[in-house]
């Protein structure tokens, strides 16, 4: 058996972080040690500043997604257009919309895409609430921007699906060359539906 | 261990923050995991897509391992799958029900369907006849397949036009009609291959097939119709017979 070196704490920290996307055992112990160097000014901080996210951290009943407040940020923004809701697979994918700065709209995350191996229908995904919310009225426009992929838009044509009937508008993201994208690099299919979603100079 | 085979991919499943575990209906092997080194890169994922053909080396230190599959490319149909709601719900309802199958269990004749259908499974006019006659193999590869070739009573193999629900054979119009509302209506289409099916014949099959689904695989293992399948079925009939969506 080999022999612990650090006290179970540090050994505990270490097992934690190893848990992180991104680090592995060996990235978590460099990472502790990091930690344990700067204790005053890092680690403590970092302690606090996790225990006032756990206690803070909520998750918005109307859209869904991580903030400190309910309804969150977003949702509560006065200056968003109401009438737009950008329907996400997850909060990443929030995040990275908000990053951009496409679009000034509400969102509500999904939470999953359905997954027939993982065991995901519709129960276990935010699409009651989706439609609660266009039930309720406002909503002129869904865009389901969830991933191309055949789960991604099996997921998007459920949605339809459960709204087509409600009359608001729906749309999704177009699929087709990325910036910087060279053709030659491209898979078939992406290829394919870049042509068929050709637009006109 | 290895093997080298074609298959199509049915579902991937993460695996760690690179990998994925995927399910793969191969041509000799059956139904087979395997796990992806890189599954989810930028490269790989486009690949690993529900309904994409492959090629794939199979290597595992015992054979009842997971094992890793190495995977190229053979046939990339998953984007074209994506652009029609019949075509997806129908590639997840396929593989929902080859999930009914032992895993590592050849079925050479349903791969060989699969492989077809999924080639014109985004023609609505098309998917319906084909995803019942795939039930219908799947149904006989369980071992509960329909006699619809000549009448449970008389004999007879002209003029079948119900299916009986107690022994899942075919029963023609004179000897059924004092019985006509115990009996499953069968379409022309599955009795005469000749023949293409309307709307309300494609109804009557989807509650044919489901019917013996239910009774015979989904009730007594306790599970659910998948809800794909219901989807396929509202997406199929929802399409007027001759036109495209």
């Amino acid at each position: 058996m080999p022999r612990s070196s650090t006290g179970s704490q540090i050994e505990t920290l270490i097992q934690l972080l190893a848990r992180v996307p991104g680090l592995g055992p060996r990235s978590a112990r460099r990472a502790a040690l990091h930690l344990i160097k700067k204790k005053d000014a890092l680690l403590g901080p970092l302690a606090e500043a996790m225990a006032e996210a756990h206690a803070a951290v909520k998750v918005c009943s109307t859209c869904g997604n991580v903030d400190t407040r309910d309804p969150c940020s977003i949702c509560a923004d006065e200056r968003r257009d109401a009438s737009t809701v950008i329907v996400v697979e997850d909060v990443a994918d929030l995040w990275a919309l908000e990053r951009a700065g496409a679009a000034n709209a509400m969102y509500h995350v999904l939470g999953g895409v359905l997954s027939p191996l993982d065991g995901i229908g519709p129960e276990e995904l935010n699409i009651r609430s989706l439609v609660g919310r266009v039930e309720a009225g406002g909503v002129d426009e869904l865009i389901v921007a969830v991933n191309a992929t055949v789960e991604g838009q099996t997921t998007a044509h459920y949605i339809m699906d459960q709204v087509g009937d409600l009359g608001v508008k729906v749309t999704r993201l177009a699929h087709g060359v990325p910036v910087g994208g060279e053709l030659d690099y491209l898979d078939d299919g992406t290829l394919s539906a870049a042509l068929r979603s050709r637009t006109a100079f | 261990m290895q093997w080298h085979d074609e298959g199509v991919i049915l579902g991937i499943k993460r695996h760690g923050e690179t990998s994925v575990v995927a399910e793969v209906m191969t041509r000799d092997h059956g139904r087979h995991m395997g796990l992806v080194h890189g599954g989810r890169s930028r490269r790989q994922q486009p690949l690993l897509q529900p309904g994409n053909r492959v090629d794939l080396v199979w290597r595992a230190r015992l054979a009842d391992h997971l094992g890793a599959f190495r995977v190229e490319p053979l046939s990339l149909r998953a984007a074209r799958l994506m652009e029609r709601a019949c075509a997806l719900y129908g590639v997840q309802a396929m593989a929902a029900l080859l999930r009914l199958l032992p895993e590592r269990d050849p079925h050479p004749a349903l791969y060989a369907a699969l492989d077809a259908i999924l080639d014109a499974l985004h023609e609505p006019a098309s998917a319906g006849e084909l995803f019942v006659r795939f039930e219908l193999a799947v149904l006989d590869e369980l071992g509960f397949g329909l006699d619809l070739t000549r009448c449970a009573s008389t004999g007879a193999t002209a003029a079948l036009v119900y299916v009986s629900p107690k022994s899942g054979r075919a029963v023609s119009r004179e000897a059924g009609l004092p019985f006509a509302d115990r009996l499953l209506a069968l379409p022309p289409f599955l009795a005469d291959r000749q023949a293409s099916p309307e709307r309300e014949d494609l109804t009557d099959a989807f509650r044919l097939t489901g019917f013996f689904l239910v009774r015979n695989v989904y009730e007594p293992r306790g599970i659910a119709v998948p809800s794909a399948r219901e989807a396929f079925v509202r997406s199929v009939l929802a399409v007027p017979a001759d036109t495209a969506q």
